[in-house]
């Protein structure tokens, strides 16, 4: 049923049609309406079976869910920022012990400076922590991804992170369409755990391994990892014969068929992205942009057919590896080792930076022309970042860099920024 | 009550043979159907306090439930040395996840049990002293203050023993540890610091709390039961000396359990719903050094009549808050 609704709602509703058993709590902006409307959900009896709990912190709040799945309850909860931190030795106990749990991450910066605002930085530190980690670009995509990660969880005996843009996605009113229970379910079968605590059939779960077998389980971590790039594209087409919609697999592209150009993102800011591809292209600009859904496992083969015709390849991306650059175009130049492609990398959006037409416009005509320095910060104030570094040249108590950064960008600029 | 301890006129003592008991008061392990769910063949050391307190613990947690136990286990010494997989050691549903967080683990376990109906499977978490009032502390506390129905029981020897000795906050005042050495004008842990987690736990209103010492496993059992026969939230804090932490002979380890507790440094009792219910009375009081002198990590106490005293002075504290005396023959 087609509904204008908060992008939390729309995620909140279709992991309820999921029918969780066991959902916990903990609030941290902006993932928190989802797991208040879920709440809702349960108190309201709209949502049967399900434990709903407030607990005590994130580390809490996998830990408990770390002991539900292991009890073969179908899992699930939500994070982001700061929280995904303070979880993150549990993040990689639960994949190491193969727990299907789904956890959504409204994704946002890590302080300091404490900054609530969206970027990607969240889920980028726990890349590597054997979780399958799909970004959505738009609420219609996280409702429907949210359905298929249980599956896809469930299926491979792993957890799933659904990613999407804090604020931009989670606080934004927009059509979306809800699918309905009886659909839901003809899609996503009861959760049958392949290993659960049992009375009846006592096992020892998260026992110690030593050298001679950690570096097996370890490759069959990444094995099964890899299992997904087929397996995510499958239940995408299942859903699509049940739902008639498209999530789009492991990557979308958008009118990369003969464009020279290609800007490689994650997650909302394609819809801009799009809008100024749109633009140039009517400006004559061989231009198109891909989208990464699956960023583990990382799609390398769809990455590199995607990108082979291209002659520049632009990744834009909302995270930031402090002393090396990109994150997500250090994984796209693996993809496209040998290939003979330029890989530029674009840092924007940090803690909320506006993207802007205007500057996408800039940056990709700059782009065209080969006019980008292998690394560039989008829109950032020169300025501002010299003053400071000329302060820590002329005083060594030169204080602390980001009060003195709000200090010269002053509260007006600041208010508008925000 | 905790277990009753009865002067038996056939032997003079409080000491006797199951045949003399109702089979009700039998210790589990007398019986032909003890689960055995911690099984021989584990790694701890020799007179590992830990793994005689988990059996009896556990064995009686099994026979409450009808064999229908799960249990989480934080990481630490019962953790390692009962799971070098494929060996383990566990006949139960077993799950280790984290150092941190065993009591959260075992709150979801429970709400899985409780969502899926099966009413007869009850959740145990355990954890050492570490595991529990320093790394996992937090969680525990949630899992308190929710109520959740698990029993968490921490194994108590005072310190962090699987990695090598060093002082968590349940380390007593004046104990050499590898980061407390014994150096300076007041050698070994600092006096004064430290956490009591059972009356933390009292102060959260749980329904049940209780200490309790691997020289009296009747009342280890007993309390267990107990426990079972609740639902919510539950803690008991076992004392378990450590050999190998502590500096004593193997043989000492139900010894210096017992002297710990009639010496008061240790007191034993049950609170409900954060009121105390019952207190272990001291049958033979002793002075603490009597309790120290057997091992090495008060060594230099020994030697300090400063910290003697201090030592001395919590056990009295302890005699006189949780009313100790009147036990005596």
């Amino acid at each position: 049923m087609l509904k204008q609704i908060e992008g939390s709602h729309g995620v909140a509703e279709a992991v309820a049609l999921c029918r969780p058993e066991v959902i916990c709590c903990y609030p941290i902006t902006p993932q928190t309406h989802i797991v208040e409307d879920l709440g809702a959900l349960v108190k309201s009896g709209k949502l049967e079976n399900c434990e709903y709990i407030n607990v005590e912190s994130e580390f809490g709040a996998l830990s408990v869910g770390i002991g539900s799945s292991a009890a073969g309850a179908r899992t699930y909860t939500a994070t982001a920022s700061q929280g995904m931190l303070f979880m993150a030795e549990a993040v990689y106990n639960a994949s190491g012990l193969g727990l299907p749990i789904v956890m959504t991450v409204g994704n946002r910066a890590i302080g300091a400076p404490i900054n609530i605002w969206n970027d990607q930085t969240d889920s980028m530190s726990v890349r590597d922590a054997g979780w399958i980690q799909l970004f959505v670009e738009d609420n219609q995509q996280a409702v429907d991804i949210h359905i298929q990660a249980f599956k896809i969880a469930e299926r491979l005996s792993l957890p799933v992170m659904v990613c999407m843009d804090g604020f931009i996605l989670t606080h934004a009113y927009e059509g979306i369409d809800v699918p309905d229970q009886e659909q839901v379910d003809k899609f996503l079968p009861p959760f049958e755990p392949r290993q659960s605590l049992d009375p009846n059939d006592p096992i020892s779960l998260g026992a110690m391994v030593g050298p001679e077998a950690y570096t097996e389980v370890r490759y069959l971590a990444h094995h099964k990892q890899t299992q997904a790039l087929d397996l995510i594209p499958e239940i995408n087409e299942e859903f699509k014969q049940i739902f008639g919609r498209d999530s789009g697999g492991l990557i979308s592209t958008y009118n990369i068929e003969d464009a020279d150009t290609v800007i490689v993102t994650l997650g909302s800011v394609i819809g801009t992205i799009q809008e100024v591809v749109d633009e140039q292209r009517s400006q004559g600009a061989k231009i198109g942009a891909l989208t990464i859904r699956s960023f583990r496992p990382f799609p390398f083969e769809a990455i590199r057919s995607a990108l082979e015709g291209a002659k520049r390849v632009v990744v834009f991306e909302k995270c930031l590896a402090v002393g090396l650059g990109g994150i997500v175009a250090t994984n796209v130049r693996l993809a496209l080792d040998g290939v003979a492609v330029t890989v530029y990398t674009v840092i924007g959006g940090l803690g909320g930076r506006p993207i802007t037409r205007k500057s996408l416009h800039h940056l990709f005509e700059n782009a065209v022309k080969d006019e980008l320095e292998e690394v560039t910060f989008l829109d950032l104030k020169t300025d501002v970042v010299e003053r400071e570094l000329e302060r820590e040249r002329q005083l060594i108590r030169s204080g602390s860099i980001a009060e003195n950064i709000l200090r010269d960008v002053g509260v007006v600029d600041a208010a508008k920024t925000a | 009550m905790a277990h009753q301890q009865v002067k038996f006129y056939q032997t003079g003592t409080l000491t006797v043979g199951n045949r003399l008991l109702d089979e009700d008061n039998r210790t589990v392990q007398a019986t032909m159907d003890r689960s055995n769910s911690l099984d021989s063949g584990h790694r701890a050391c020799q007179g590992c306090g830990e793994a005689l307190g988990a059996r009896y613990a556990i064995d009686a947690a099994m026979r409450a439930t009808d064999n229908q136990l799960i249990a989480a286990n934080a990481t630490g010494c019962l953790e390692v040395f009962t799971t070098p997989y494929p060996e383990s050691a566990w006949r139960i549903p077993w799950i280790h996840s984290l150092f941190g967080n065993a009591a959260a683990v075992a709150t979801g376990i429970a709400a899985a049990l409780k969502v899926k109906g099966k009413k007869e499977v009850r959740v145990i978490a355990q954890g050492g002293d570490g595991g529990t009032t320093d790394i996992g502390f937090g969680c525990l506390s949630g899992m308190f203050e929710r109520n959740d129905d698990v029993l968490y029981i921490c194994y108590d020897n005072q310190g962090y023993m699987n990695t090598g000795v060093q002082r968590s906050s349940a380390t007593p005042g004046g104990a050499r540890t590898a980061t407390t050495m014994p150096v300076g004008p007041q050698p070994g842990a600092d006096f004064d610091k430290g956490k009591n987690v059972p009356s933390i736990a009292m102060a959260h209103n749980i329904p049940y709390v209780a200490t309790a010492s691997v020289d009296r496993l009747h009342d280890l059992e007993a309390k267990v039961k107990k426990a079972m026969s609740m639902h919510g939230a539950r803690y008991i804090q076992v004392f378990v000396p450590c050999p190998l932490g502590w500096g004593s002979q193997p043989a000492k380890t139900v010894n210096l359990a017992r002297l710990a507790i009639e010496s008061g440094i240790y007191p034993l009792f049950e609170a409900e719903h954060g009121e105390i219910t019952s207190v272990t009375k001291i049958r033979n009081l002793v002075q603490v050094d009597e309790y120290l002198k057997h091992q090495r990590r008060f060594a230099h106490v020994m030697k300090n009549p400063e910290q003697l005293s201090a030592i001395q002075a919590t056990a009295d504290r302890n005699i006189q808050k949780y009313g100790l005396l009147g036990g005596q023959e």
